[in-house]
């Protein structure tokens, strides 16, 4: 999640042009919520082990 | 309206009506509070009341303490920033400690402090309603003191207090920058997600999930109580959306009206949704869902309510109505995340919403782009610190209540007496 984080900032430093950094922070985004997706799925699983 | 401009001096009369309003805010809080004691069993209902009183109070001396500070809520230095592709990014207040210099801070700025201070308890509170019937009360006063001394203060300056986020606008045209101004990513976003990091670390409810089958139904105690917080919370939220237009987007007094109607409209389109969906799901309207549904407009009207039409209100109210139940579900019986409060689906969700649709009904060029990048800030970092800072907290005071304690219940466990000592109550055979 960090990484799609500093993907974002990246973006705003790095382009000028709009077109190009929307869909640079739009790709950023997407490594976050790819990293929400594992970190939810992580929690799951240890969850489903230790069910009472 | 536009955050970014500069104000010479607040008159008196739009001094008065911010203080007003901010005096009518708390009533937000004490909404939630009555709503986070009815979703949860009767068992905890006392221990989860003054739960809410003391993570109120400790938000409010630890934020006096360290985070007004941090937050640079009172004029006392630039904040610390760093200089990066020829833009200073100002990442951390500097504002005086322990409050010193508050009688002589311009108007302006004594209104946002309180503004801070009633918004900082707000969002301690989400984590404790999603923790309830096994978060120790130590537990919770811990969470609140760590969200108010270092976590809220520094989203609240990226926001609010001319932070990198607030800059976006004049630093690279995204629009009028990050726009937030009732606290629905402030606030909402940061609570909703402190609350998942709680429910992540303290685990489900004992029973909650069998080994076999789907998840018991452990239903709210009292839905009067609930859907009371829920009338009060309008007023609440209503002073919230409007102070913060004033305080945060140098909203004209004639652009208030708007703010109070938005926020009316939202939620009461979100209700009428879920009513909807619950009727056609259930075959009849399920009371703590539709609960859920009118906090949820209240949630993303907090973001947009100040800056859209009126349709436009309807629409956010409407997708936050849709989803709401539909998120309540797919957490419990997919995610296996036990939220008795509904704080991650109702606070974090729809406080991302109401944030993304501020952006994509703003006629300002980058203004989306502001809102996504303010969003990615919020999930990228505050998750991940939110989610470490609890984790390291657990080691030294631990979030959940031992089983015995959680099987006779919070209220004897932890106060030696229940909130309804005249019934009696359930016993926890009564769950698998």
């Amino acid at each position: 999640m960090p990484a799609g984080f500093f993907l974002t900032i990246a973006a705003l430093v790095l382009f000028a042009e709009p077109m190009e950094r929307s869909v640079f922070v739009v790709c950023g985004l997407a490594v976050e919520v790819l990293g929400l997706g594992v970190a939810v799925r992580g929690h799951m699983l240890a969850r489903g082990e230790s069910r009472p | 309206m536009n955050p970014n401009l500069p104000v010479a001096v607040m008159p008196d009369s739009v001094f008065a009506l911010t203080l007003a309003l901010l005096l009518l805010a708390p009533l937000a809080i004490a909404g939630v509070a009555l709503i986070n004691t009815g979703l949860g069993r009767s068992r905890s209902a006392a221990q989860s009341l003054l739960g809410c009183l003391a993570i109120v109070a400790i938000s409010a001396v630890v934020f006096a303490l360290v985070g007004s500070a941090f937050a640079g809520s009172l004029p006392g230095g630039t904040g610390h920033s760093f200089h990066l592709a020829g833009k200073a990014w100002n990442w951390l207040g500097e504002g005086p400690l322990l409050l010193s210099g508050l009688g002589t801070a311009p108007a302006k700025s004594q209104l946002g402090l309180i503004f801070e201070f009633l918004a900082v308890a707000l969002a301690a509170l989400l984590p404790w309603g999603s923790g309830a019937d096994r978060l120790r009360l130590a537990a919770g006063c811990a969470t609140a003191a760590v969200l108010a001394a270092f976590v809220f203060p520094l989203a609240a300056h990226w926001i609010w207090g001319g932070g990198w986020l607030g800059q976006l606008g004049v630093n690279f045209s995204l629009g009028s920058g990050f726009l937030d101004a009732g606290g629905a990513g402030t606030v909402h976003l940061l609570g909703g997600l402190s609350a998942m990091a709680v429910l992540w670390i303290a685990g489900p409810r004992r029973g909650k999930f069998p080994k076999e089958g789907f998840s018991t139904a452990m239903p709210g105690h009292n839905a009067v109580y609930v859907l009371f917080g829920c009338l009060i919370s309008l007023v609440g939220w209503i002073a919230f959306n409007v102070a913060g237009a004033i305080l945060w987007l140098n909203a004209p007094l004639i652009a208030l009206p708007l703010t109070v109607i938005n926020t009316l409209l939202t939620a009461s389109t979100a209700l009428a949704a879920t009513f909807t969906v619950t009727r056609i799901r259930f075959g009849k309207p399920d009371a703590s869902l539709c609960a859920n549904g009118w906090m949820a407009g209240l949630v993303a009207s907090s973001a947009c309510a100040a800056i859209v039409t009126p349709i436009v209100a309807l629409f956010v109210g409407l997708i936050a109505g849709i989803a709401t139940p539909m998120l309540v579900e797919l957490f419990e019986l997919a995610l296996t995340v036990d939220d008795p409060s509904g704080a991650v689906s109702v606070h974090a969700a729809a406080g991302l919403w109401g944030l993304l649709a501020a952006g994509m009904f703003s006629h300002q060029p980058g203004q989306f782009v502001a809102q996504l990048v303010g969003v990615a800030a919020l999930l990228g970092v505050f998750l991940p610190l939110i989610y470490l800072l609890f984790w390291l907290l657990n080691r030294v005071v631990p979030f959940r209540v031992d089983p015995d304690g959680e099987r006779i219940g919070m209220d004897l466990h932890e106060l030696g007496g229940g909130a309804y000592p005249e019934f009696v109550i359930h016993r926890d055979d009564s769950y698998r």
